[in-house]
């Protein structure tokens, strides 16, 4: 009856995710480039790890993977260190950066190498060029001489070719045209989907809020946001407009809410278009516009959570 | 009965890559880009090349099977070991450790396997340089007595020759992690300490570290003094630049 083990789920009285990073942190001669990251990732989902270049993405990454070791925090992934996974390119697929293959070695041998360090059949080489859409004349091509977008196809290649579970992928929509962007959206539903679970980082909101379940923005090594699309959104607050726009600023502000000038005239509240309805209503003043922000606000949220981390690290 | 998907439907999933396997992996990566392809074939035309040449225009003495496979096996043993160096240097030049590693997290068994690799393409090396030259002089025999005289301990003498010269390519890969510093200072630096023994104050002390320690393995059967050399030399020109370079990759963040 005892034959199923708890090898390691059980982590500080919760059960671990797939990806399971906890208070991850990391300095470089005395500055903090990650601070207290956590966040989970649970199978069948997409989660988009967002912030400006620079923030900490990437180096949260690689402590996930083992690269490098954090100053305070673990990670686990499938419930273990990644380290301890016995041939983790089985279980799960890693992409930290597409230019990293040798410039003299073909795009097909590349698989070829993983293929055989992982032990899984060389049709699979084959069958992955397939799926990433390069062609017999590109595999057999030297990287050298690949596009930065086939590279990150040959990457993502490379990531699946172990048929894992989980994904892991750093800026995989670099140097993809809209196009293949669009097909690395698909591939990477499609693989939540059949219930496998993704993490990728980017600092472009639009490449990622369309295919991920949860979002995760990080900003100067901090996460400043994590939910999913229309959590954020709701705190992406109300966009408001009246005749008047002075009144309509000191209605809001007697009903202490913090109004931000936006570009049209209007303005961007943090609150329900109930509670600015209700404000404008005390202030007398009348509306043309009240709406929440949505996707402009989702945008404009991003923006002003990672610039604010953004300056502070430039002082 | 509903069919139960479980992880057994993908074996091996699970099953760590064995040092066989690694060792495969590497020896691939050593022929499978541009610039592993081309010295490995750069050497065996170098051997072919001395083999011609020697027999075209050596003596009856020269043209021995123990002297020609010396020379022979010695010229492999220049240039095989930077094929070893460029398997460890590549992986950090070209970055290609970042895929490596995240397959095999347990970096000093890819570094084993490297090593291992290395061993083995010194082998092939000097198997082929025993072929080569047990042909050339099947094909023009000498007329000295010995044409055919190899003592089995002359032929375990070239073979570690080969290895030892190995060896210190794979450690001085190691050490630096960067392809130019590496072969520069693998060429280089046996030149500079060699030089130091004709300062007649030191040249004692040079003999035991200098890696013309190992040139006698190449000449005749060697006794206790010599062994003695080739051992200090060893420790001093693999051992210690091996043990700094695990080291630091044991320890180091890969960029």
């Amino acid at each position: 009856m005892d034959g199923r083990r708890l090898r390691g789920p059980l982590r500080f009285g919760r059960l671990a995710a797939m990806i399971d990073s906890l208070g991850l942190t990391k300095r470089f001669s005395g500055r903090t480039v990650v601070d207290d990251v956590s966040f989970r990732c649970e199978p069948g989902t997409v989660t988009g790890f967002l912030g400006p270049n620079g923030a900490g993405k990437t180096t949260t990454l690689r402590m996930i993977c083992g690269f490098s070791k954090p100053d305070a925090g673990t990670a686990t992934v499938l419930g273990g260190a990644y380290r301890e996974l016995p041939n983790p390119g089985r279980r799960v697929g890693v992409l930290l950066d597409a230019s990293a293959q040798h410039a003299g070695r073909r795009g097909r041998e590349a698989l070829r190498i993983s293929a055989e360090t992982m032990g899984v059949q060389a049709e699979r080489v084959g069958q992955m060029l397939e799926l990433v859409d390069l062609d017999r004349a590109a595999a057999k091509r030297r990287v050298a001489a690949y596009s930065l977008g086939m590279r990150q196809r040959l990457g993502i290649a490379n990531a699946l070719i172990g048929d894992p579970e989980v994904l892991i992928l750093d800026e995989p929509a670099n140097g993809l045209d809209p196009e293949g962007m669009r097909w690395m959206r698909g591939l990477l539903r499609e693989f939540a989907d059949r219930g496998g679970t993704v993490l990728l980082s980017s600092h472009l909101l639009r490449e990622v809020e369309a295919v991920a379940d949860q979002l995760v923005i990080i900003g100067g090594g901090k996460i400043v946001a994590s939910g999913s699309r229309e959590e954020l959104m709701a705190k992406a607050g109300t966009v408001v407009r009246a005749t008047d726009a002075e009144a309509l600023e000191s209605a809001l502000i007697y009903a202490a809410l913090k109004p931000r000038s936006d570009s049209n005239g209007g303005f961007v509240v943090d609150a329900e278009p109930r509670a600015v309805g209700a404000a404008a209503l005390a202030g007398g003043v009348v509306l043309t516009h009240l709406a929440a922000a949505q996707d402009a606000g989702l945008e404009q949220l991003f923006f002003d959570l990672t610039s604010g981390e953004q300056k502070e690290e430039n002082q | 009965m509903s069919t139960v998907v479980t992880a057994d439907v993908r074996p091996g999933r699970d099953s760590r890559p064995g040092p066989a396997r690694l060792t495969r992996v590497e020896l691939r990566k050593m022929v499978d880009t541009r610039s592993g392809f081309w010295l490995l074939l750069a050497v065996a035309a170098l051997m072919l090349l001395v083999v011609v040449v020697v027999q075209i225009s050596g003596n009856d003495h020269d043209r021995i099977i123990s002297e020609i496979l010396s020379t022979t096996a010695q010229t492999g043993a220049v240039l095989t070991p930077v094929v070893g160096i460029l398997l460890i240097t590549a992986e950090w030049g070209q970055r290609t450790a970042l895929v490596t590693f995240s397959l095999v997290p347990h970096r000093m068994r890819v570094m084993l396997a490297k090593i291992l690799a290395g061993l083995a393409l010194a082998l092939v090396a000097f198997a082929v340089a025993f072929v080569l030259s047990a042909l050339a002089v099947a094909i023009a025999p000498s007329a000295a007595d010995d044409t055919w005289t190899l003592p089995l301990s002359l032929v375990g003498q070239y073979a570690l020759y080969s290895v030892l010269a190995m060896l210190i390519g794979l450690a001085f890969g190691t050490a630096f992690l960067s392809s130019a510093p590496a072969i520069v200072l693998y060429f280089g630096l046996p030149i500079a300490i060699g030089a130091l023994g004709s300062i007649s104050a030191i040249s004692g002390a040079i003999d035991w570290l200098e890696t013309g320690a190992f040139a006698p393995l190449t000449e005749e059967i060697v006794g206790g003094k010599d062994w003695a050399q080739v051992l200090t030399a060893a420790l001093l020109w693999i051992v210690l630049p091996l043990a700094i370079g695990l080291w630091r990759i044991r320890r180091n963040e890969v960029k």
